[in-house]
């Protein structure tokens, strides 16, 4: 039950039985990716005016009309031409969404960041805030009238890339999932256990495979290395 | 069968559709195929417990293809003339019950302040503070040698930055505050009917009709109509959260979200046409007042006929 409530992450199935899935992002990270494009914006903002203040009234109709799109549609021209990232959200791994895990379109886009002043109300986004903590997609209100999410967008594991130099080995038969974790994990953690306690580890297989000590150790690495994708 | 031969068997076709979906414009009438094929072979991993990395280099593939497939139509061609002569117009008459609310939200306090300040010449500090009042009596003084605010033609460029800034910024407000159960969107019809109705009232009373009229009467078809159509869209908005219907208020927000969405274009539009006139159009003070109000009074005919006929034909 607490756990349902307390778990971020969201399901869709689409047309062909596929389940999409993301994990949605909390008020903390979406404050702070405001907060840094809130920056980001004003820096702009500075240096446009420096820049063309000094141009008379062509200057100031460019500085109002720049302010206007810096104000009203920065974060609509990002969302939908840079994969759903503002600079502030890219800092923090997050993007926005439609709520069937779709690429955000401009009216969704639109609608969800013109909302944003009602999001402010009364003062500093409170509006905003309590919505969002009070609904467990952690949507604010332009988010639920343009039906949208923001979502950790999942980096590339990287930890695949720092393997044993072992040749791979198949393995002997169909793993499940938890048994294929812990060959990976055996793997992976090569450069953290001590040589000993791999050969240990490695040794409680031997009914099975026949194998004890450094061959032991080689040979469950190389059945990791295999599940994780190398093949040689 | 063994994970490392349905690797074999299936990378090339894995490989061909990543590389495609890299590309920014797929041309491979295969796609769907292949796309469903992929889908199958993520069901076949996940099923035969092949090893998670696989499933997941499957599942973000797919996860590729399905955004490829299912991508709204972003073509732009003739989506705009489209939206113009169709779209627009429609959605204004779908929302007639808004819009005809918004505008009595709107033109009621304009004329009943309008009124007031005509026949009582302190009513105006009501609303607005002495200093902003006399700034608008001598920028409407018809002995001054300019009308509008202080200003020549050279100002006209910054003065369309300002309006673009300023109105849609007031009619982004208008429309946005609507989902505060539609209380934002009255506010901003009921504020703006009363300022505007107070200054008009003030200057008639004042004897500057020669150069107040004038200057509105151009660009006002476009901007106080679109003022009203954005709070028509907020009032919708709110209307979907108080009386949902047979959905539920999340999914009744969202349709009308989806329906608000199309007057909000429409509205900015014509707060751009708008302010592309009154930068550069009603501020001339050159051009006989008689030519001004035909113009101005055409420009409040075509946008009449235009929300009640176009897009009739289909």
């Amino acid at each position: 039950m607490i756990q349902d409530k307390l778990d971020t992450g969201y399901l869709v199935e689409t047309p062909e039985a596929i389940e999409l899935s993301a994990r949605l992002a909390g008020p903390v990270p979406r404050v702070l990716a405001y907060a840094m494009d809130f920056t980001i914006r004003t820096i702009v903002l500075l240096v446009i005016g420096l820049t063309f203040a000094f141009w008379g009234n062509t200057g100031i109709a460019v500085i109002l009309l720049i302010s206007f799109f810096i104000e009203w549609l920065y974060p609509v021209v990002f969302e939908v031409l840079r994969n759903g990232q503002t600079p502030g959200k890219k800092a923090l791994g997050l993007a926005v969404v439609n709520d069937d895990l779709t690429p955000v379109t401009w009216s969704t886009s639109l609608v969800r960041n013109l909302l944003r002043a009602a999001d402010f109300l009364p003062v500093g986004y409170a509006f905003g805030l309590v919505c969002m903590i009070s609904n467990s997609r952690f949507q604010r209100l332009g988010d639920l009238a343009a039906g949208s999410l923001v979502i950790y967008r999942q980096a590339a594991d990287k930890r695949a890339a720092d393997l044993p130099d072992v040749p791979s080995q198949t393995p002997p038969l169909i793993l499940n999932l938890e048994d294929q974790v812990a060959f990976t994990g055996f793997a992976q953690r090569h450069k953290q256990l001590s040589e000993s306690r791999k050969e240990e580890l490695a040794t409680i297989l031997e009914p099975l495979t026949q194998k004890s000590g450094g061959a032991a150790v080689r040979y469950v690495q190389g059945v990791g290395a295999w599940l994780l994708g190398r093949r040689q | 069968m063994k994970q490392e031969l349905f690797e074999v068997q299936h990378a090339p076709l894995w490989e061909k559709l990543e590389s495609e979906l890299a590309e920014k414009k797929p041309r491979d009438t295969q796609f769907p195929q292949n796309f469903r094929t992929v889908c199958h072979h993520l069901a076949l991993a996940k099923h035969r417990r092949y090893s998670p990395q696989l499933v997941d280099r499957l599942n973000a593939l797919v996860i590729d293809a399905h955004h490829r497939f299912y991508q709204k139509n972003r073509r732009f061609r003739y989506q705009w003339l489209d939206f113009i002569v169709f779209e627009f117009p429609l959605a204004i008459r779908r929302n007639a019950r808004f819009v005809l609310l918004a505008l009595a939200l709107f033109t009621l306090p304009l004329l009943v302040m309008g009124i007031g300040c005509y026949n009582n010449n302190e009513l105006i500090y009501s609303v607005a503070p002495a200093e902003q009042v006399q700034s608008f009596e001598s920028m409407y003084d018809p002995d001054a040698e300019k009308i509008g605010r202080e200003r020549d033609s050279e100002t006209d460029l910054a003065m369309f930055g300002f309006y673009i800034k300023n109105n849609i910024g007031v009619s982004f407000r208008t429309f946005a505050g609507g989902i505060l159960f539609g209380v934002g969107s009255i506010f901003f019809l009921v504020f703006n009917g009363l300022s505007i109705g107070s200054v008009a009232g003030h200057l008639t009373q004042m004897g500057y009709t020669s150069t107040f009229y004038p200057f509105v009467v151009g660009h006002g078809a476009f901007e106080l109509t679109a003022i009203v159509f954005s709070g028509a869209a907020g009032m919708k908005l709110g209307y979907a959260l108080i009386a949902p219907g047979t959905l539920s208020r999340l999914d009744a927000l969202r349709v009308a979200g989806r329906e608000t969405v199309i007057i909000v274009y429409g509205s900015t539009l014509m707060l751009i046409i708008a302010a592309f006139l009154e930068a550069f159009w009603s501020s001339s003070a050159a051009l006989p007042v008689a030519v001004k109000y035909s113009v101005g009074g055409c420009l409040w005919a075509l946008v009449t006929i235009y929300f009640l006929f176009a897009g009739r034909a289909r």
